[in-house]
């Protein structure tokens, strides 16, 4: 089908409903000053969505409160037992095993790598900080894992059971991180049970996801295979299905820990557990940048340690086992060589207390040091890194927050906002629409003037009618009425609740974190494509930046740029950036190499084959980066709301310290939101360029 | 003729179809789908917005034949093998084994006759990534219970049956398509299976190789004598392999018959642009135009009933006016004369050049 009658299908609004919004749209700005309710949401027109559910959450734990009490405490034994185990046991034991364990999954690199970062630990002094989340850890992943694994398989099995579970996951893998503790810690109690049953259910979605799709990529004729040899239901799932689809199931296992380490160590925000997150956080609190830098090495380390040999063991499982013949020594080398370390450790530690505990006199701990390298450095650079952020925040940061029309002074902008700069502003503006006329037709105009108007009036500043209509048009255009209407409602909601103003601040950081991301990180990715050394050193950085606990990152933007919305923007930006280098790269990577060798038959430059080939093909994998982007950045905006950001991220995390569930159910799920409407439009934006490049069936 | 028909039939088809669409079993009143008007219901199918990726199938496979299906691609031939092993639940109709309808056994019955009278080989050859060779070819014992000692001393067996000994322990990715498909057929093979599916085994494979296959294949059925269906979508290797074969269109079969049969008196326009490139003398046996009006010709010249014509025509060129055609018994049950070779090859390129 062509393209052209692919679109007709597709009720998309024509350049005259753009018209009748933009008369509407001139009409509010036009308005705006006398009729201060198309800026202000009024008060009258809200619903008591928080109050409703304040009385749902209590009449909820009234009755099952001690229901809850009961697991916690059941499960808080185990816990504290593991954690005791690791602390107690000799540390010669536990570095052998980890580095066993390590070989086992990747090799001696990794088994090196496992050893030296355990060391650090324990000569920084976090050992037994490192050792609770490990504990932590250890107690929410198998309980991830058995939650995942339940619901994949009723996901695979029966229909209805996926019909509840996709919704499900979309949903919790766009809720904010710090919203999950919320009722787990209305319902749990203050203690570190909280942070264990969060990771846990946190950290299930991609097992879930993993064992659906693993499940159902296994190929017909292996399927067909195992019925014909007469397999019963039973052993064709576990001895065929599951068999074959254990890569992608192991895949799923490692993100899986990921995502429980990351919780984990936000998770630590509660407190009690003594934990190295904890640690990160109290002495961020503290200003003590030396401290806080100190140990939010080991959170890193600890996620590349759990990464890598998770990672190494997925990679593994399509390889060729030899089989082992002789003793039982012989045949399971990695069992007898733990149960030696085991032996040799406790002995050593009983011969010598050295080796039992590491002796406190011989911890390095060089924060002051730190300190002072920053300070020297803060003091030194100050002029650099003070006009850094001062620019951003001028020209592109406050505008969007609060509009051109109330930022621009004398004294940052170098001229007044009157009438005249302003006639100016929309002739530039006019001007510059007429040029994406002439290069883009109708659409690029559109997209203009929606982004003139946001500058100019900032996202506080914009009549919400005019926002709400805005977002509902590009979701009619792009992906038909039901995204239209999912985005109607979900904006709605944020009105009705009264969550539209944070929404609003909270659009404006994630807005502008995301266009830095998608130009900044555009560019690299284009780069990498055309150059396999800056490829060869982006990826391991990519990797890092990925497999960081969000945590991480605030540390070193907080220590130079001090708090408030630039650190979290470049916090954002550190991690969000992260998927618009890769899928830009990918993308352009991926095109048809047939296609390159043609445009360089028909005589084009290097340059005419990137942006008139490459580009186009790949821009739908580049969308998907944009997609992801927004996710990252989304997530990422909910932890800085540590560093002092307004919006629904400090609303969030407000809520978590004053134990309001309606605030927190409100905040999270306009974050969600916000995360699932622009998921959609982007989405199906995606799906559509496909389809008209025939890039999918 | 083969004399096929006179044997013990082993599976019956019987008026089976397979309609996908919201509605299928509405078409359908009684279970045995013998319709009266199969035409007129194939025009309401579809014109419903169904597809009918089988309709009204009706063969009989006979004891130690191989069956040939052969149609081009969506001409639904890999459907049919399916819905005679339950791999695909039939719409209507009837799947006879040894005399029992196979539609209406248990799910556990039908377990019990997939482990123990059925093996089958695929065309992508469907093996379990996670397991060695040998741990392939013993899975369908695995699947019944037996010990380990004892399956992968069969399973060992039947890998130097197909000629992979040596390689038992490698796993199916350090292996060739060809050597793929042999740890296949051994699988198959593993539970010593009456009834023997081949669903387009050999296609995914490089034209000399699948040459290799076809000859090994021969010969195990020669050791063996199992009852095959085999699905191709290649006319060549049909005939080069059939006793019989059944060429499929639309879900439809448009013609049974030996490959003889076929390339002589193709049943319509389409069976005809498939033969109209076959070399007929590699085709046509002395079994095929024999006569048995002389049973007693005067000549040392014997030939097989099997042989072709190719064959058998060097003895004409050499002098001989007559040859005697013995049956793979060794009783002689015909004779055939120069012209009537003649005759043969002209007949068939008449009607080669009418279509």
């Amino acid at each position: 089908m062509s393209p052209a009658h692919l679109r007709a299908r597709l009720p998309a609004p024509n350049l005259l409903v753009w018209l009748v919004f933009g008369v509407l749209a001139i009409l509010c700005l036009i308005l705006r000053d006398d009729e201060k309710w198309l800026v202000k949401y009024p008060k009258d027109w809200m619903l008591p969505i928080e109050a409703g559910l304040e009385f749902l959450m209590d009449w909820f734990t009234a009755n099952f409160k001690p229901f809850f009490r009961l697991i916690s405490d059941v499960l808080e034994w185990p816990m504290r037992g593991l954690q005791a185990l690791l602390q107690a046991s000799p540390w010669p034991v536990t570095i052998a095993i980890v580095a066993i364990i390590a070989y086992a999954a990747q090799g001696w690199r990794l088994a090196a790598f496992c050893i030296a970062s355990l060391f650090y630990m324990m000569i920084v002094g976090y050992w037994d900080e490192s050792m609770s989340t490990l504990a932590l850890v250890g107690m929410s992943v198998p309980l991830s894992l058995m939650i995942g694994f339940v619901m994949g398989l009723l996901g695979f099995q029966f229909r209805w059971a996926r019909r509840v579970i996709e919704p499900t996951l979309d949903v919790m893998q766009t809720v904010p991180t710090f919203a999950y503790l919320i009722p787990i810690l209305i319902l749990f109690g203050i203690g570190p049970v909280v942070g264990m049953v969060a990771s846990a259910v946190y950290a299930s979605p991609p097992m879930v996801r993993n064992l659906m799709l693993g499940l159902q990529r296994v190929p017909d004729n292996v399927i067909e295979s195992g019925q014909m040899s007469g397999c019963s239901a039973f052993q064709l799932l576990f001895m065929v299905r599951i068999p074959a689809a254990t890569h992608t199931i192991m895949i799923g296992v490692n993100q899986t820990i990921m995502a429980a380490l990351a919780m984990v160590i936000i998770a630590a925000i509660i407190g009690g557990f003594a934990d190295i997150g904890w640690e990160v956080l109290s002495t961020m609190r503290k200003a003590q940048t030396g401290q806080s830098l100190l140990a939010g090495l080991v959170i890193v380390l600890i996620a590349m340690m759990m990464d890598r040999i998770s990672r190494g063991f997925a990679e593994r499982t399509g390889e060729i086992h030899v089989r082992r013949s002789g003793n039982y020594i012989a045949r399971h080398p990695w069992l007898s060589s733990m149960a030696t370390a085991v032996v040799a450790g406790t002995l050593l530690s009983w011969a010598a207390p050295v080796f039992s505990a590491y002796p406190e006199a011989w911890i390095i701990y060089p924060a002051e040091d730190l300190n002072q390298a920053v300070s020297w450095f803060t003091r030194n650079f100050f002029d650099t890194t003070d006009a850094i952020k001062t620019y951003t925040l001028y020209f592109f940061m406050l505008p969007m927050k609060a509009g051109l029309e109330r930022i621009a002074r004398p004294g940052s902008w170098g001229f007044e906002m009157t009438t005249m700069a302003s006639v100016i502003y929309w002739v530039i503006l006019v001007a510059i629409g007429g040029l994406a006329a002439r290069l883009g037709g109708w659409r690029s105009v559109v997209a203009v003037a929606l982004l003139g108007i946001l500058f100019y009036y900032g996202a506080s500043g914009t009549p919400w009618p005019v926002f709400v209509v805005a977002v509902t048009l590009i979701a009619l255009q792009v992906g038909g009425w039901k995204v239209a209407l999912f985005a109607f409602l979900g904006m709605a909601f944020m009105l009705l609740s009264g969550a539209w103003p944070r929404a609003m601040l909270s659009f404006y950081l994630t807005a502008t974190s995301v266009i830095i991301c998608f130009v900044a990180g555009g560019a690299l990715g284009i780069w990498a494509a055309q150059n396999d050394r800056v490829s060869a050193v982006l990826r391991p950085i990519n990797d890092t930046l990925q497999t960081m606990p969000l945590f991480v990152f605030l540390i070193p933007v907080v220590m130079v740029f001090l708090v408030g919305d630039f650190s979290a923007l470049l916090a954002i930006i550190m991690y969000a950036i992260v998927p618009a280098i890769r899928y830009t790269e990918h993308g352009i990577r991926q095109v048809d190499p047939v296609a390159i060798e043609a445009a360089r038959m028909m005589g084009c430059t290097e340059r005419q084959i990137l942006w008139k080939v490459r580009l186009p093909l790949a821009i739908p994998e580049i969308m998907v980066g944009l997609n992801q982007v927004v996710m990252f950045a989304l997530a990422m905006l909910v932890i800085a709301a540590l560093v002092g950001t307004k919006g629904l991220g400090q609303w969030v995390y407000d809520s978590l310290t004053n134990a309001r569930f309606g605030q927190g159910v409100i905040a999270g799920g306009s974050m969600a939101l916000m995360a699932m409407i622009a998921d959609r439009i982007i989405q199906s934006w995606a799906a559509s360029k496909k389809r008209d490049l025939g890039l999918s069936t | 003729m083969t004399g096929a028909d006179d044997q013990e039939v082993k599976l019956t088809c019987r008026h089976v179809w397979k309609v996908y669409g919201p509605a299928a079993d509405r078409f359908f009143t009684s279970g045995k789908g013998d319709v009266a008007d199969a035409a007129g219901l194939i025009e309401s199918i579809s014109e419903s917005g169904h597809i009918g990726a089988a309709c009204d199938v009706t063969f009989d496979v006979h004891f130690g034949e191989i069956f040939v299906i052969m149609g081009l691609s969506g001409s639904g031939k890999s459907t049919i093998v399916r819905c005679l092993s339950r791999l695909v639940e039939p719409t209507a109709g009837e799947v006879i084994l040894d005399g029992e309808d196979l539609l209406r056994v248990s799910r556990d019955k039908l377990i019990d006759i997939r482990r123990h009278k059925m093996g089958m080989v695929f065309q992508n050859f469907g093996l379990l990534p996670h397991l060695s060779v040998v741990e392939n070819v013993a899975f369908p014992l695995q699947i019944q219970g037996v010990t380990k000692e004892k399956r992968l001393a069969r399973a060992m067996e039947m890998i130097d049956l197909v000629g992979l000994g040596g390689r038992e322990t490698s796993y199916p990715r350090q292996l060739s398509g060809g050597q793929q498909q042999r740890v296949g057929i051994a699988r198959s093979l593993a539970v010593e299976p009456e009834l023997w599916f081949l669903d387009e085994p050999f296609s995914a494979l490089d034209p000399l190789i699948r040459r290799q296959m076809q000859d090994e294949f021969l010969r195990l059925q020669q050791l063996l004598h199992k009852t095959i269906v085999f699905i191709t979508h290649d006319f060549l290797e049909a005939l080069r392999l059939a006793d019989r074969i059944a060429i499929m269109k639309d879900g439809r079969i448009v013609q049974i018959g030996t490959p003889a049969e076929v390339v002589m008196q193709p049943a319509d326009d389409y069976v005809s642009e498939f033969t109209q490139d076959v070399p007929r003398v590699k085709v046509i046996t002395a079994g095929d135009i024999a006569t048995s009006a002389d049973l007693h010709p005067a000549t040392d010249d014997v030939v097989d009933e099997h042989a072709t014509l190719e064959e058998i025509m060097p003895r004409f060129a050499a002098g001989s006016d007559v040859v005697a055609v013995k049956s793979g018994e060794g009783a002689i049950v015909g004779s055939i004369t120069a012209q009537m070779v003649l005759s043969a090859l002209a007949d068939s390129h008449a009607a080669g050049d009418a279509a």
